[in-house]
């Protein structure tokens, strides 16, 4: 019924300012490109990088990014394996946007290797226990099994394998998120990591990042091509955002409850939420980004009603909960290499290598340039897809889509 | 009969002590082989009938640096400028009880675990374990994605942050890649010991044994054996190649 209402049109023509944002997308993505170039020439010593903290923020893009990318996935995953006709028109923008993200993701995970030139080398030589030879599976797997999950939405001879296609994709994303954040739980000698939970905390997050940029594109997209964009998705959507923060919270709080029980532990819980021996930055990036910008004041707006006052709240909320979710990347990533090995338990120690005190790290504007390139380049692609080929409805207006569940 | 006899006899003698000797000769060399010359000839692939290992005898061990200078000097290692990145394949650690207030110092270097972390994560293989024990980074197919660096236990290892110049031929280098202790394979190759035990027994401490923790009559065995010997992070059950005694 509601599939005969929906018509999905490329944006037409040349509109006026479209061919500037994709200018100035393009040229961000060429900065970053440009950064990891001067990065890779003059070697790693021009970031904020060092051999306490190996990881910096180019890695906090690049899992925000590809953590998103599959939480993206879940608006087509919702219309597709639960059936929920309110969801469908958003299929298309749904998975399109998924993609994008990822190779965004990818390209600042890519180009911060200290030999990107030797990318292929994945390929040749491969070490199947390595977590991140899952991942590059995942990864690549991911943008195939999704653009054929496109096609057979777009494709009307292949729309009946839409569903199975769906729930491959749908379980896809689900373990690319488990092996994303498995590439943090499975460090057994870091007391941040280390822990099974990890991999469902990020698809709880995965779930909460994905829709508020979905969101935000969303809105960006119908209010640059002046379509109908009505109150029922914008409600659902923002609601179904509650459900997710709620749910990501809930995992950090078990992650940390645990954490505080096991004495081990407590030297790292002082690190992180109290700031205690240097965790000062990383416990900020926790309670006031993290929890407090992108997680309580969000669900305070959505469960009190005034972020539903208006498009600009709506966009604010999902806007604080991507700016939490760099928080929490920052406070994980950066916190968790921080944090000091334990080589001896109970004692203090001290060396020329930085041990028993926290590593420090201050990020250079060329982490940031290839972090922001890559964001640049998601939304590039983006816009290109939305400009060559119909993914955007015509209308989401509240006539145009069906808000009963099918069943 | 009697003379008969006697010319019997010391014939059998004479035989027994040739076949001695002979047998002797035959044996030596191979004992020899055995015994002490532990290294593979140059044509041979590297095998699991040894597993090389230090023992490192904490209450031997000084402040001094001794260790750390003749493993950077022999590796080709530099001061870059700045300790957070310049590379330290080892490094001298002092532990002190936070109770007692005890203080161990020691020298700290990749662990030559049996079941490496390192070599767990890396998604090319290029950290690897020899079949004798020794943990390396192949440094031509390493991406230098530092996931070795973020899982290893013991931050054993350094990302090359800039252009390495003037390198010391047997242990090459190169910007972009992860390194660290190699327990002087070149070295270990032709025989000889790891630079940092050398010095160290030059230096008079002999706080640290090479060998073979696989031949029950190697010097490090015999210690390890007598007294015992303990390795870091235990609870993880990497086995490691490096035992420590005192801590």
């Amino acid at each position: 019924m509601a599939k005969s209402k929906i018509k999905y049109l490329a944006i037409e023509g040349l509109p006026k300012g479209y061919l500037i944002i994709l200018g100035v997308l393009g040229l961000l993505a060429l900065v970053g490109v440009l950064s990891a170039h001067h990065m890779e020439t003059e070697g790693h010593i021009v970031t904020g990088m060092n051999n306490q903290i190996v990881w910096g923020l180019p890695h906090v893009f690049a899992v925000f990014l590809i953590v998103a990318a599959s939480g993206a996935l879940n608006i087509a995953s919702i219309s597709s394996v639960f059936k929920r006709s309110l969801y469908k028109p958003m299929a298309r923008l749904s998975g399109i946007v998924a993609i994008a993200l990822l190779v965004g993701g990818l390209m600042v995970l890519v180009l911060d290797l200290g030999r990107p030139d030797r990318l292929l080398v994945t390929i040749t030589h491969v070490n199947p226990k390595s977590i991140f030879t899952w991942n590059i599976l995942l990864y690549s797997g991911f943008i195939g099994i999704v653009a054929v999950y496109l096609w057979t939405m777009m494709e009307r001879k292949m729309n009946a394998y839409s569903r199975p296609v769906g729930i491959a994709a749908f379980i896809w994303r689900l373990v690319l998120t488990t092996g994303t954040g498995s590439i943090f739980g499975f460090l057994v000698a870091r007391q941040g990591y280390d822990a099974a939970i990890l991999a469902p905390m990020f698809i709880a997050l995965s779930f909460a990042y994905g829709l508020a940029i979905f969101l935000l594109v969303l809105f960006a997209a119908y209010s640059f091509t002046g379509r109908e964009l009505g109150d029922k998705v914008v409600t659902r959507l923002t609601n179904l955002m509650g459900v997710f923060i709620s749910a990501a919270l809930f995992f950090v709080v078990v992650y940390h409850l645990t954490n505080l029980y096991a004495t081990e532990h407590h030297a790292w819980e002082a690190f992180i939420l109290l700031g205690k021996n240097g965790g000062g930055p990383y416990a900020t990036a926790f309670w006031l980004v993290q929890i407090l910008i992108g997680s309580l004041i969000p669900l305070a707006m959505i469960f009190s009603g005034y972020a539903l006052k208006s498009r600009k709240l709506v966009g604010l909320m999902a806007a604080l909960v991507i700016i939490g979710g760099f928080g929490q990347m920052y406070a994980t990533i950066i916190g968790g290499q921080a944090f000091p090995l334990v080589l001896f338990p109970g004692a203090e120690i001290t060396s020329s290598f930085y041990d028993g005190v926290a590593g420090t790290y201050s990020p250079s504007i060329w982490e940031f340039l290839l972090g922001l390139g890559g964001v640049s380049l998601s939304l590039a692609v983006i816009a290109f897809a939305v400009k060559i080929l119909p993914f955007l409805p015509e209308s989401l207006a509240d006539t145009i889509v069906d808000p009963h569940h099918s069943d | 009969m009697s003379s008969n006899n006697d010319s019997n006899g010391s014939r059998r003698t004479f035989l027994k002590g040739t076949a001695a000797l002979a047998a002797g000769l035959a044996i030596a060399p191979g004992v020899r082989l055995l015994g002490v010359a532990k290294a593979k000839p140059d044509n041979e692939a590297v095998t699991s009938i040894v597993r090389w290992g230090m023992l490192i005898d904490t209450t031997k061990c000084s402040e001094c640096e001794v260790c750390v200078e003749a493993c950077h000097a022999e590796n080709g290692i530099k001061d870059q400028g700045d300790p957070a990145t310049t590379p330290q394949w080892i490094r001298k650690l002092m532990a002190r009880d936070s109770l007692t207030g005890h203080v161990v110092t020691l020298p700290m270097m990749c662990q030559h675990c049996e079941n490496p972390p390192c070599a767990d994560v890396c998604p090319t293989g290029a950290s690897f374990r020899r079949a004798d024990g020794i943990v390396l980074v192949d440094r031509h197919i390493c991406i230098g994605c530092r996931y070795c660096m973020m899982a290893c236990p013991y931050k054993a290892r350094s990302f090359e942050h800039i252009n390495v110049t003037d390198q010391a031929p047997h242990a090459p280098r190169g910007k972009g890649t992860v390194e660290a202790c190699t327990m002087c394979v070149h070295r270990v190759d032709k025989d000889q010991q790891p630079a940092c035990v050398d010095a160290c027994n030059e230096r008079g401490h002999g706080a640290m044994v090479f060998g073979d923790l696989k031949d029950p009559e190697s010097e490090i065995s015999q210690e390890l054996v007598r007294y015992g010997g303990t390795q870091i992070r235990a609870d993880l059950g990497l086995n490691t190649g490096i035992r420590y005694r005192g801590i």
